[in-house]
């Protein structure tokens, strides 16, 4: 049994890896926000849930015009990622922005505000879906070619879809590199993240910046939320809240406000979910099994904010007067 | 005579006027709404002293206990509006006062509700060895609610420590963690030990014999049913421990604890110079909000019979927290009114609302106005008030925080600073 | 103004007030919004049309036979609630529902203390009627039956020598596994797995532990919804183990989001499927007409649940003349009812189950729904201990 539980390591890992790989994307929105705003912005779970419906909606209208499912995925994922990316720049024009003009102190004021549009974005879509199609649980259709099981070495079996997620994941981290430290607007976005009222004497409009941040890490989400829905199937309107929350705890692990802080916490939480899940009902004799599986996320979390609140990555702040 | 004096003779016959609308029709339950909002305009107004309080005795002690026993449906709300007004009560402290954002409050409401479930029942049967339980219901229900307040103020104080370490959106985030980590231990125990019974929930639950009030009825040459009796019971307990809640409020507020948190809240680094012991004052503000949610959840569960993981999801705690906000941050007027607005929305005008709309649905009811014709048999059955709690604790939240961030009323010391500010302008 | 909502209020709940005297309603309660609403709506259409069908006969007696459809949310919170709107409405004699037997359990403690009859469509859990209340039965089977029938088959006749047991961690889905596993541990096969989840979409963890344990059954205990994800993702994973699952498999959505991975994969139901009764044909067509749905799984249950209510207030009705019965009288009359139900004949024990159930297993051969009926078993099988 030992040489079976030991045989198994590498799916394991790359079980983690694909998980991981969506929790990274998702995290990365986090992470941006909170670099330009110093705000925990709690309804990015609901920008990515918006992404996996966006998707199925491209799904069921364009199955019967695009016949090649490798199209019809790519037409989704970029659907999605500008439908999240406007919904993200929507939350921050109505209700982040009024508050930020009126110059407020409460740190809980801003914070409020996000679980609450959080909330509603949730029941909106219900009753979207829900006046839509009669019904607000919704599935990915399956296609042959996107599941379509590859054999790799040491027993290992990948999808063509979970290659694609990892493929894209790469892409997308390749790209928002290049966007963050060669392109001006990346240059802009530092500035902001530095210090707003300094980077608008510089001739930076912190607003359109912090808009177009809003979009960047909405488009992500967007994107992470079609990869999530091909994998995992089933997506609803209250899919967003368990990865969100895990995303956010990749995010803090790799160090807040950090680019490749939040891409390598998000793999490293795939990693200890899946492991955990996999091996605890073995080594407790299913005293703790699978069952306990969402809550690795919030120990790690709560754990690695007493002992390394900065993260992994992140530089340690002090409170300044 | 004077503004207050007219006021305050008018306000009883106010009072009576509602309660007896009440009585005249006691199965329209939507008429508890007025009772109740003039009840609340009665704190909020100048008043004399036995104008105010003869009113609302009248309304408490009498006006809806006797029309409860017509329709215990009333009964069942204002108890639920009881539960929750404590909840927000004890929410309001760490919110409110203290100015710790903490997601996960439902956690103690459900330590409180399995203290009480898991001894009251056969459950305990399950890991304690000789057939004691399920305990009577006299004399341990009432031990076992004080129990319940030190269990969960210690639970409070075991998460705080650690928690409260941590800035303001961090605490947010650690709280929601560990309100999902309680329920899913209380999900998960039910192996390899069976403490919580997992996801199956205990049941039944001991009550207290309500025996005695059988007695007092029947003295009093009144016939009760049982279940009525147990209403009423549960009423009047519920009526008591909030009133001991919101005397207790009062007093912390106005105490030394009471201006640490706000000063907590106001600048945490100020307050630290001026010699106030942060953590210790803020795992007090956790411990105490706790401890009110521990009571009450004794209470629920014996109330409900009933107690499973169900009933305290992060969905929860976002309703005490929308209670709260919506009243306002650190005003005990505010969390009471919250409280009774949000239960009322929740469980009595939104279902009324979607009963009204299945109806017209049903018969086919075609609204005519000339220029629109709709059939509201063509109605989507997903469009239904009742569904939708998500949609408006959301949207109060955000409203609140945009419009009238202080909430409906504003706490006292508030209100005090909008008013000098107001004045330095004018001069 | 300021009155203009208050007064809409008002209008409202008195919309919902304006039956007249003689008004007797039997309401359904089941989850009309949610992951489970397909099951939900399935009994309200059952129970709508049961009482429709009967109100003429109420009609000429000069009274109002209603329907009161309730929604529960499926959650034990909102079913008690509902539960006490119910018993505040005078009118309503009987109640018809629920879906989750942990929604059940708490609700029906209210609807005993007002001696509300009660009768379950679907609520399997033994101790619905376990605890011997009076005034509530059910006409669907037992899980400490249904688990048990499962594991017989599995073991007995797929010849299942390593098993894995998944449950979704709610009142019906755990009852139902812990049931098969007993009986098939007692079988002698080997569990070589038994996991509670309340996960909804990434089944990995347990599904790389299937590799490594190599079942050749996976019985899962829970609901259409999580169940057809675990079907799709373990076929996607390579796991070729028989899928077994309880009634709640039963339903369109099952397939719908399965998919092709649906083909093999076994439910047991007390829900006989259509082909099974001659009667339940006819009602099919009715069903279909009225409702231009098809009827699934439990919408037959409903139908006889709501056929129960009618007989027992129609035999009341005759023997005591020009009167109209207390919630007492009801659940008295309904534990004395003894029809022909398109379900077979119904009469309740002194528990509140069905004196005799039938259970049957189902094989989707296709990925169609529904799928066709390969054995009926009728309670031979003793409740597991």
């Amino acid at each position: 049994m030992d040489g079976a539980l030991l045989e198994i390591l590498p799916s394991i890992i790359l079980e983690g890896l694909l998980v991981g790989s969506v929790y990274a994307m998702i995290a990365l929105g986090y992470t941006m926000v909170y670099g330009v705003l110093g705000l925990i912005n709690f309804a990015h779970s609901e920008v990515f849930m918006i992404g996996a419906v966006t998707g199925v909606e491209v799904f069921r209208y364009l199955s019967p015009h695009i016949e090649n499912p490798f199209t019809l995925l790519v037409v989704a994922i970029v659907t999605a990622g500008f439908v999240s990316g406007a919904t993200a720049v929507t939350i921050e024009r109505l209700a982040y922005r009024p508050l930020r003009r009126r110059g407020y102190t409460n740190r809980l004021v801003p914070l409020i505000t996000a679980i609450g549009i959080s909330f509603f974005l949730q029941d909106l879509v219900r009753l979207i879906e829900g006046l839509w199609h009669g019904e607000f649980y919704m599935n990915y259709p399956s296609h042959a070619e996107l599941e379509h099981t590859l054999v790799l070495p040491l027993d290992m079996t990948l999808q063509v879809k979970g290659l694609i997620t990892i493929v894209v994941t790469l892409l997308m981290l390749a790209g928002l590199w290049f966007l963050v430290k060669r392109t001006r607007l990346g240059k802009a976005i530092r500035a902001v993240a530095q210090d707003a009222t300094t980077a608008s004497l510089m001739g930076v409009n912190p607003d359109s910046i912090i808009a177009r941040t809003f979009f960047i890490g909405g488009f992500l989400g967007g994107v992470a939320g079609v990869l999530f829905g091909v994998l995992y199937t089933q997506v609803n309107p209250f899919c967003g809240f368990i990865p969100g929350i895990k995303a956010f705890t990749a995010a803090v692990l790799g160090g807040i406000g950090s680019i490749p802080g939040a891409m390598i916490g998000g793999v490293i939480l795939g990693q200890l979910e899946t492991l955990g899940g996999f091996y605890l009902p073995f080594f407790t004799n299913g005293a703790v099994g699978t069952e306990y599986k969402d809550v690795f996320g919030f120990v790690i979390l709560v754990l690695l904010l007493l002992c390394r609140p900065q993260g992994i990555f992140g530089k340690a702040q002090k409170d300044k007067v | 005579m004077n503004r207050a004096s007219v006021q305050s003779f008018l306000y009883p016959l106010l009072t009576l006027a509602s309660v007896g609308l009440l009585w005249i029709f006691p199965d329209t339950t939507i008429l508890l709404v007025p009772v109740l909002g003039i009840l609340f305009a009665g704190t909020l107004i100048r008043l004399h002293r036995w104008s105010r309080w003869s009113s609302m005795a009248f309304v408490l002690l009498i006006g809806i206990p006797v029309a409860g026993l017509e329709n215990s449906f009333l009964f069942e709300l204002f108890i639920q509006i009881g539960i929750y007004a404590a909840l927000a009560l004890g929410l309001n402290i760490v919110v409110g006062m203290a100015g710790l954002l903490d997601l996960g409050y439902a956690a103690f409401f459900a330590i409180g509700a399995y203290t009480w479930a898991i001894f009251g029942s056969p459950q305990a049967n399950q890991f304690i060895e000789g057939g004691h339980f399920p305990l009577p219901g006299w004399p341990y229900f009432y031990l076992f609610m004080a129990l319940a307040v030190i269990t969960a103020a210690l639970v409070g104080v075991l998460i705080g420590l650690p928690a409260l370490r941590l800035r303001g959106d961090y605490l947010a985030i650690v709280t929601l963690g560990l309100g999902e980590v309680v329920r899913v231990l209380a999900n998960n125990l039910d192996h390899p030990v069976n403490i919580t019974n997992g996801p199956k929930g205990i049941s039944p639950v001991e009550r207290p014999p309500v025996d005695w009030i059988l007695a007092i009825t029947d003295r009093l040459g009144l016939t009760l049913q049982t279940n009525h009796a147990v209403a009423l019971f549960f009423y009047g307990l519920v009526l008591v421990v909030m009133l001991a809640i919101v005397l207790i409020n009062r007093r912390l507020d106005r105490s030394r604890f009471g201006r640490a948190w706000v000063a907590i809240r106001e600048d945490e680094i100020a307050a630290r110079s001026m010699g106030i012991p942060l953590l210790r004052t803020k795992v007090l503000a956790f411990a105490t909000g706790a401890a009110f949610s521990g009571v009450m959840g004794a209470i629920f569960s014996a109330k409900q019979l009933f107690v499973s993981p169900e009933s305290f999801t992060l969905l929860q705690s976002i309703t005490i927290l929308a209670m709260v906000i919506l009243g306002g941050m650190g005003s005990i007027q505010g969390a009471l009114l919250g409280a009774a607005a949000v239960t009322l929305l929740n469980i009595e005008v939104l279902k009324s609302l979607s009963e009204g709309l299945n109806h017209l649905r049903q018969t086919g009811f075609v609204l005519d106005l000339g220029f629109i014709k709709y059939n509201f048999a063509n109605l989507s059955s997903q469009l239904e008030p009742a569904k939708y709690e998500r949609m408006i604790f959301g949207l109060i939240m955000v409203l609140m925080m945009i419009f009238r961030p202080a909430g409906l009323i504003p706490e006292t010391r508030h209100k005090l600073e909008l008013e000098a500010r107001r004045k330095g302008k004018a001069s | 103004m300021k009155n203009l909502p208050l007064t809409a209020l008002l209008l409202s709940s008195a919309l919902s007030a304006t039956v007249g005297a003689d008004t007797i309603k039997i309401a359904s309660v089941s989850p009309l919004s949610g992951s489970q609403a397909g099951l939900g709506e399935m009994i309200k259409l059952g129970a709508q049309l049961a009482i429709e069908e009967a109100s003429p006969w109420f009609k000429e007696k000069g009274i109002t036979l209603a329907f009161s459809p309730q929604d529960d949310q499926a959650s034990p919170d909102v079913g008690v609630a509902t539960a006490r709107r119910i018993v505040n409405d005078k009118e309503i004699l009987g109640v018809i529902g629920h879906l989750n037997s942990g929604v059940a359990i708490p609700a029906s403690e209210v609807y005993r203390e007002y001696q509300l009859a009660m009768v379950s469509p679907a609520n399997t859990n033994p101790q619905i009627t376990e605890r011997r209340y009076p005034n509530v039965n059910r006409i669907c089977g037992r899980d400490d039956v249904q688990g048990p029938v499962g594991a017989e088959f599995a073991v007995n006749e797929l010849g299942a020598k390593r098993i894995f047991v998944v449950h979704d961690k709610t009142t019906y889905g755990q009852g139902v596994a812990e049931a098969f596993r007993t009986r098939a541990l007692a079988l002698g096969a080997e569990v070589v797995g038994y996991d509670g989840t309340e996960e909804l979409s990434n089944f990995s963890s347990l599904i790389l532990r299937m590799r490594v344990m190599k079942p050749d059954v996976v019985y899962f205990g829970g609901i259409y919804d999580r169940g057809g994800v675990l079907l799709k993702q373990m076929r996607e994973r390579g796991i070729t183990a028989t899928y077994i699952g309880p009634d709640a498999m039963d339903s369109s959505e099952f397939v719908k989001i399965a998919q092709d991975a649906v083909v093999g994969a076994y439910y047991t139901t007390v829900a006989g499927p259509a082909d099974q009764f001659p009667a339940a044909r006819s009602f099919a067509e009715r069903f279909k007409t009225r409702f231009q749905k098809d009827a699934e799984s439990y919408a037959l249950y409903a139908y006889d649940c709501g056929n129960v209510f009618v007989a027992a207030l129609k035999d009341w009705m005759e023997k005591n003349p020009g009167k109209t019965p207390t919630r007492a009288d009801v659940a008295e009359a309904v534990r004395a009812v003894s029809i022909d139900g398109i379900t077979g004949a119904i009469a309740f024990d002194d528990k509140g189950d069905r004196v005799r159930s039938d259970y049957y297993i189902v094989k989707f051969e296709t990925a169609s729904y529904p799928g066709k009926t390969v054995k009926a078993i009728t309670q031979t099988i003793e409740p597991a201990p």
